[in-house]
């Protein structure tokens, strides 16, 4: 059976079992994306945008869509991964929903927080007006994909000029159950004008099984409100993950992204925002440490579409064994958009020999009056800071392990989010010294 | 921004006129037959017939390219005339058998055969239309063993040397227009420096298409033997005219073991009138190998041409090699250019450097492509590369493109890409002081440019100086 036809059979079946429930539109939606993704099929290399990446692995497994099922993940199997078990959380397991997990009662009152089904059932128009606005799924074989099999997820709206004060967490959590199974969990974030909150999206996993998470998140950001989103992908050696972030801003916008991938045997995140507002602000920042044979591909597109918008982007990747990482960097400068001031930067670490990676970092100007650079290195620890680190005594393999960090630790550094910063900065510290970072 | 700029006056292209010479046209068309007579023409052995019949088979199953950054109406080939040679050209045995006209064009353009044997000490390959016409120097550079001569007479007399490195760098199937290129090049430059030789001048080619109609596809071959060096300039102009023409040349370098050589292009083909209707189609293959310790340096000041296409690269498969990238393109008007180089890391410890500056004005579209690949054998690796842009108004623009691919961690490379504008406070500042609205641009470009402009050869570097100005004159700022 062919990957497209594998896909059909299952969009049959789901079509007549859960996926009939909900409004009437959205049948129609599924079914529009369903036939795009057909007409499209996988990317192949030969497609620009995935030159780098071949999801031939994605494509030949035949993965499957679960079944609604019960879960046997208790609150203790999931405390580890609660950054902060005073935060608002969605948990979910295998994509699907666990309201004995969560907890997200005591939020303010105007701020509309529930699972897709549940904004499906209550307020359909509104879920209308927004799904599926911002990720376009003509040209996006894998959006396309999520769109037509969407089940459950994450809904966000906060109203005009309110402040959600700690942080969001949704929080992914895959286990054994999802062998060979694809999950396509959706979120949705509209903040109004001059409104604030602090989205940390996480994607976990207890067990190692083989399965695919394609992940669409599409995120609104109106006139003067902030928004900020974390990618965390930290997911088994076996698992496939693609995720999609599409934002929108408004005048005196801020969109603050973070990329965190240190899981998945392929994985490829696209963050992508379009400055439409003048005086927007974007930043995406991102980090991603691999090894062994992994694959990790991340393609930022950041669109300067109105006036006077600045955007600054800074990914790092530490590259070890046989790994292969590829940043894809596209800043575009609509002729409108004058007073452009775009600045990215990509450095990757090899620290193994076999290690590979392949940046394109591109500037597509059609404005004068801009100022945009970008700067992309690659190579390995520079020899003057090993050797003055050993001139003081420090060994070679702690001289290494502290400079890996120290180069990590510049990105991490920009998270805004204090008990999130210091879990990554833990989690990489141990990961490069082996000790623990008092 | 604002008048001062906009007032500059647009000079019109200084070598758009036609030269009133018989010629021996070919009728347009393609096909076996026209290679066949192509090759007959030029009185060719059997083996580069065969070559050219190879090529164009392959030509046949190739499609043309689409991703370049680009416009434009589609290519008929068949509607093109592929061979068209001056009447009065016959094996000449010196300049003096040139025929008037022809010299006086080359007069007109700057370039005077006859002056230039006696003062400059470059030696000249002068190709109008499909062939060459004159090479002068010629014995001065036979004392030093060196073979400067039209592709046609290397054929001819070097049969040895072109067979061995033809194609070596560039084969027939490397792309669409190098495909194109191998199966219907009518004449080009020859250059063979022996070992250890540094060539005692400057070589120069001068390109020139007259004839309407007609697609210029001449081909440049240059083989440096061990530790041998030479610098090579290129120059280009074609008449005005409203049907766009084809340009699609082949230039391979063979850099053997310690060899240097320098490879500079100004390039000044009719662009088109601001309207975008006429103007060459630039669709070039560059392409140089280095040996160990060879050291291959490209400079190219590109200012005309309707559409530019055109990566010259380095292979760099010997251990300790060099490879070098320095570009000024510009484009106003309706100009497109999309430029860029590659540079191929195979050898250890090789060392490469990209310099591309931009200019985009009116409503020209300017791209950097450029790869730079680093194979997993080559240790020690280093790259830098700097591409800025600068804009000119805000009807044009400037895009990058770079391709990065590392497999191996002892590597090291830099990019570093900018755009910014030239700006009303920087005209005003030179103002200030004393100097016009002209001069102030000319200044700021020329400063944005110095980089490139300083690999360039003297005489060249004025050239292109003046070139860029009378290029960006007219820009709407």
């Amino acid at each position: 059976m062919s990957p497209l036809a594998n896909y059909a059979e299952q969009f049959a079946a789901t079509a007549t079992a859960g996926g009939a429930e909900g409004p009437a539109w959205l049948p129609a939606l599924r079914q529009r994306a369903f036939d795009r993704f057909h007409a499209l099929g996988f990317p192949t290399t030969r497609n620009e945008d995935w030159h780098f990446t071949s999801v031939t692995p994605i494509a030949e497994r035949r993965f499957k869509t679960l079944k609604p099922a019960p879960t046997a993940l208790t609150g203790a199997d999931v405390a580890p991964f609660l950054i902060d078990p005073s935060w608002h959380r969605l948990v979910f397991v295998n994509g699907q929903f666990e309201p004995g997990l969560s907890q997200f009662a005591g939020l303010p009152a105007e701020v509309h927080v529930s699972t897709l089904a549940e904004a499906l059932r209550e307020r359909p128009e509104w879920v209308q007006a927004h799904l599926g606005s911002l990720a376009a799924f003509d040209d996006a074989a894998f959006t396309a994909l999520n769109t037509a099999f969407v089940q459950d997820g994450v809904v966000v709206h906060v109203p005009v000029e309110e402040t959600v004060d700690t942080p969001l967490h949704i929080l992914h959590v895959i286990d054994a159950q999802a062998q060979g199974a694809a999950i396509h969990p959706r979120l949705l974030v509209v903040a109004d004008r001059a409104s604030a909150i602090t989205v940390v999206e996480q994607f976990v996993e207890l067990g190692a099984s083989e399965h695919l998470v394609n992940a669409v998140a599409e995120i609104v950001v109106a006139d003067g409100a902030r928004v900020a989103h974390y990618k965390l992908q930290r997911e088994g050696s076996a698992a496939y993950h693609v995720g999609t972030v599409q934002a929108t801003q408004g005048r005196d916008a801020a969109f603050h992204s973070f990329s965190f991938a240190e899981g998945a045997a392929l994985s490829r995140t696209n963050i992508y925002t379009k400055l439409h507002g003048v005086n927007g602000e974007a930043r995406l920042n991102g980090l991603y440490l691999i090894d062994g044979n992994q694959h990790a591909d991340h393609q930022t597109f950041v669109e300067h579409i109105a006036e006077a918008c600045a955007s600054r982007e800074l990914y790092k990747g530490i590259l070890d064994g046989s790994s292969h990482g590829v940043f894809n960097g596209k800043v575009y400068v609509d002729p409108e958009a004058q007073k452009t001031d775009g600045k990215q930067t990509n450095k990757a670490l090899l620290l193994s020999e076999q290690a590979r990676v392949d940046t394109k970092p591109q500037l597509e100007i059609f404005a004068d009056d801009v100022k945009c650079t970008h700067g992309a290195t690659v190579g390995r620890l520079d020899a003057m800071p090993l050797f003055y680190l050993k001139s003081r005594g420090i060994s070679a393999e702690n001289a290494k392990a502290l400079l890996t960090y120290a180069f990590a630790a510049e990105v991490l550094e920009t998270i805004e989010v204090d008990t999130l910063r210091l879990e990554l900065e833990r989690a990489v510290f141990a990961r490069f010294t082996h000790t623990a970072l008092e | 921004m604002s008048a001062s700029i906009e007032s500059l006056v647009n000079k019109e292209y200084a070598y758009g006129f036609v030269t009133d010479i018989e010629s021996d046209t070919i009728p347009p068309g393609l096909s076996e037959a026209t290679i066949r007579l192509i090759s007959a023409k030029k009185e060719e052995p059997e083996w580069l017939l065969d070559w050219r019949l190879k090529a164009f088979r392959r030509w046949q199953t190739m499609t043309e390219p689409r991703w370049p950054n680009v416009t434009y109406d589609p290519i008929d080939y068949q509607a093109h005339t592929y061979y068209s040679a001056p009447k009065s050209v016959k094996p000449l045995q010196s300049l003096d058998e040139v025929d008037p006209e022809l010299l006086k064009t080359y007069e007109k353009l700057g370039i005077s055969l006859t002056e230039q044997k006696r003062l400059s000490g470059v030696a000249v390959d002068a190709i109008f239309d499909s062939v060459s016409v004159g090479t002068t120097m010629k014995s001065e550079l036979a004392k030093a063993g060196v073979i400067f001569c039209s592709f046609g007479e290397a054929v001819r007399e070097h049969p040895e040397l072109v067979q061995k490195y033809l194609g070596s760098v560039v084969p027939y199937s490397d792309n669409f227009f190098a495909a194109l290129n191998s199966a219907v090049f009518s004449d080009g430059s020859f250059v063979y420096v022996p070992k250890g030789v540094t060539c005692p001048l400057d070589l120069s080619t001068y390109f020139r298409i007259n004839a309407a109609n007609t697609g210029q596809f001449e081909r440049t071959l240059i083989v440096a033997d061990e530790g041998a060096s030479v610098s090579y300039l290129e120059g280009c102009t074609a008449p005005k005219r409203d049907e766009h023409q084809l340009h699609a040349a082949v230039v391979e370098i063979v850099a053997l073991d310690r060899a240097t050589v320098k490879y500079s292009t100004v390039q000044n083909w009719y662009a088109g009138d601001s309207e975008g209707k006429g103007g060459i189609y630039n669709f070039v293959t560059k392409r140089g190998k280095a040996l160990t310790g060879a050291k291959i340096s490209w400079t190219q000041v590109e200012t005309g041409s309707a559409i530019t296409w055109k990566y010259p690269s380095v292979i760099l498969q010997g251990d300790d090699s060099v490879g070098e990238f320095y570009s000024v393109a510009v484009v106003n008007g309706a100009q497109q250019a999309d430029t860029g180089t590659k540079m191929i890391h195979i050898g250890r410890n090789t060392r490469s450097t990209i310099i591309s500056k931009g200019i985009s004005a009116g409503r020209g579209q300017n791209s950097y492509r450029g790869q730079v690949k680093v194979l997993p054998k080559a240790a020690g690796a280093r790259n830098y590369t700097q591409c800025d842009s600068m804009l000119i108004g805000n009807r044009c623009g400037a895009h990058t493109f770079p391709y990065i691919e590392v497999a191996n961690n002892s590597a090291t490379l830099e990019h570093e890409a900018s755009t910014s504008k030239i700006g009303e406070d920087q005209i005003f500042y030179c103002k200030a002081r004393g100097l016009n609205a002209e001069h102030a641009i000319s200044l700021i470009v020329a400063g944005f440019c110095k980089e490139v402009f300083k690999e360039l050869p003297m005489e060249f570097a004025l050239e292109a100086q003046q070139l860029l100005g009378i290029s960006l004159e007219g820009s709407v700022g």
